[in-house]
């Protein structure tokens, strides 16, 4: 049985005359779960904004599943009805079997860690991750011993008396996570939980959540925008694209098969040659990609080799990026290319020098890939 | 910004005539309470406390303390609970009619003491309730409700919603989290605006005058029909001085509650 299973999740927002929705961004429990009154108005004359436009898929138990997709492609949306904090407009969500879409939050085994954390500024560090336990009525002596291992699998033991406004950003998201993780769930779902964090805190974090949900076994749900965390991070993925799902699959399927150009362009670089210059190089029609690491820069004289293909152009842009240097080629044929070499023996004067030089790219054929239009 | 000396001293000269021009009667009024004279005579004659012991001593004047302390505790309580359940439901749940609730609400403060009192004075006669201290307490009301829903929903206005998302989410449900988690986050705005709603309850007069019944005095009540018996003035002094320093610290602590939460809601 899957952990979760979307069937036709849609959400528009605004345009829904007569039902009874929490103003503004949902609130706790009751605008979720009570009753719509078939009472009139509402703003039926503004043209509804359609945030999540038919979700459907299936996440295995145990998974670390990432929703990946640019802002406002309908992640916080979709992960927010599976909280109960949204009420779809249509559409069901089935947690383990039991479909929960007219539940309140509180009557879902799911818990959230928020993008803002939104811990409890009033209570200590201690009283926070005990909340949940508190209020499901777990008695105090289990109450002590979960707290006390929750904030130890975050390593902030020792912090419970602290109050939330004493900590640090990294702390305070650790505090959002062992709150959360404390109860149990068997879905937790994180929206960009990482965002307010900066690079090198970000990526001690990418770490330890990942081993703290292989510890705990825990079903993550992962929103992010951020492709190389969606990539390092996922067990499968889900990419977003207004409202709706562009593709579903591993990292490597992503990364590798794009299936849209949309994909082909979010996750990585978009290297397309399209139209001329794809019959010109490639020899046949359509839209491919190329990812820049794959490419070759070589010696306009070069003859490539039988399984390559191969392109002349003129490096219009260097830019040193410490290990690698990234190249823009200016093709020939039509389009441009950009192609990433690592720095093994180039120093960055070499490197750079390379402006307005004519070279020859080339790469293996199997690393064309095709893309569809949508 | 940089002004010039004469532009400076300009501007103390006239704050400071501001300042003396809204104090000064209430300077004169504190002179008065401790002149041993009888009659209003400049200069004061000497110093005595003797007045605040004949206020002391006046039974209509304790009799009317009580029930101003009694009217603005009755009246900002229920202020308390109308005025913050109004202020939640308008500012947290929508519902038909919620714009119209929200002003038909705050309306009240704009309508004058004289319609509102002769409104309410009407509906108590036509339904046969006794005037008395219940009474007042009901048209005090009116008005308190109001402050209080103001401050509360303007504090509901700034307060983050994503806690008490994440109190649902941790499997409160809404009477909890309201408990838990909204209501801790508005104590300062009930603290201040339940100390607003006293303050103008204990000072009010004209909404007062139409729903007391003629047994039934507050201080302020008292002061206005005590001014017509000159033999009373000096104690009327030291009730108005006493009922000056009574407005003046719930106004100022709710300013100073409101100041301090602004700066730590900054920091
Ligand atoms: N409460 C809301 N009211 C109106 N529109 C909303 C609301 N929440 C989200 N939206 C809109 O829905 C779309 C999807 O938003 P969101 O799910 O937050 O995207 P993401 O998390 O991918 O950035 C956006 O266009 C956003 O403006
Ligand atoms: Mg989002």
């Amino acid at each position: 049985m899957p952990a979760i299973r979307l069937e036709g999740l849609v959400k528009h927002f605004g345009g829904e005359p007569g039902r009874r929705a929490p103003a503004g961004g949902g609130t706790a429990g009751g605008g979720v779960g009570g009753a719509a009154g078939g009472s009139p108005g509402g703003s039926a004359q503004n043209e509804a904004i359609v945030a999540v436009a038919g979700i459907d898929l299936e996440i295995v138990d145990g998974e670390f599943f990432s929703m990946l997709g640019p802002s406002g492609s309908g992640k916080t949306t979709t992960l927010r009805m599976i909280a109960g904090f949204e009420r779809p407009t249509a559409g069901r969500i089935v947690l383990h079997g039991r479909d929960v879409t007219d539940l309140p939050p509180f009557e879902r085994d799911v818990n959230t860690v928020f993008q803002d954390y939104a811990l409890f500024p009033h209570m200590s560090v201690g009283e926070n991750v005990a909340y949940g336990l508190m209020v499901r009525k777990v008695p105090r002596p289990e109450r002590e011993v979960r707290v006390a291992d929750a904030l130890r699998m975050v390593r902030l033991e020792g912090y419970e008396r602290r109050r939330p406004g004493q900590l640090s950003g990294g702390q305070r998201q650790r505090v959002a996570l062992a709150r959360a993780l404390v109860n149990r769930p068997r879905v937790l779902l994180l929206d960009e939980p990482l965002g307010a964090l900066d690079l090198k805190l970000r990526e001690e974090m990418q770490i330890e959540l990942k081993a703290i949900q292989q510890a705990v076994g825990i079903t993550f749900i992962y929103v992010t925008h951020d492709q190389e965390e969606a990539l390092t991070m996922s067990d499968r993925l889900a990419v977003f694209n207004r409202g709706r799902i562009e593709q579903l699959g591993t990292p490597a399927d992503v990364y590798e098969r794009p299936a849209t150009r949309f994909v082909a362009g979010f996750v990585g670089t978009s290297n397309l040659l399209t139209g001329d210059s794809a019959r010109a190089i490639i020899g046949s029609a359509g839209t491919f990609t190329v990812r820049p690491e794959k490419i070759h820069l070589v010696d306009p004289a070069a003859t490539p080799g039988p399984d390559e293909a191969s392109a002349t152009g003129t490096i219009r842009e260097v830019v040193y990026l410490g290990p690698d240097t990234r190249y823009i080629v200016a093709l020939d044929a039509g389009g441009e290319l950009v192609v990433t070499q690592q720095n093994l023996a180039t120093s960055s004067m070499e490197a750079l020098a390379a402006k307005g030089r004519v070279v020859r790219l080339t790469w293996k054929r199997q690393h064309n890939l095709p893309v569809g239009d949508g | 910004m940089v002004e010039s000396r004469a532009v400076r001293i300009a501007l103390r000269i006239a704050t400071a005539l501001a300042v003396s021009f809204l104090y000064m009667p209430l300077v004169i009024l504190a002179i008065y309470a401790f002149n041993p004279s009888r009659l209003l005579v400049w200069p004061p004659t000497g110093f005595t406390l003797g007045w605040f012991g004949e206020a002391a001593a006046n039974p209509a004047v304790i009799r009317a303390v009580i029930n101003s302390l009694l009217a603005g505790a009755l009246a900002t309580s229920i202020a308390l609970v109308l005025g913050t359940l109004a202020a939640y439901a308008v500012q947290r749940y929508r519902f038909f009619g919620r714009e119209s609730i929200s002003f038909l609400l705050v309306l009240p403060i704009a309508l004058p003491g004289v319609v509102t009192g002769i409104a309410l004075r009407t509906t108590f006669t036509t339904f046969g309730v006794d005037f008395g201290l219940m009474t007042i307490v009901i048209g005090h009301a009116t008005f308190c409700v109001v402050i209080v829903y103001n401050n509360v929903i303007a504090r509901l206005r700034r307060l983050p919603r994503s806690p008490e998302e994440a109190s649902a989410d941790l499997g409160a449900d809404a009477a909890t989290t309201f408990r838990r988690i909204t209501l801790p986050g508005m104590r300062t705005a009930l603290l201040s605006g339940g100390l607003l709603a006293f303050a103008l309850s204990f000072d009010e007069v004209i909404v007062t005058i139409f729903t007391a019944g003629p047994g039934t005095q507050t201080i302020p009540m008292w002061i206005y029909q005590a001014i017509g018996r000159p033999t009373e003035l000096p104690v009327v002094n030291v009730v108005a001085l006493v009922l000056v320093l009574l407005s003046v610290i719930p106004v100022w602590l709710a300013q100073r509650i409101a100041g301090g939460e602004a700066a730590s809601l900054s920091r």
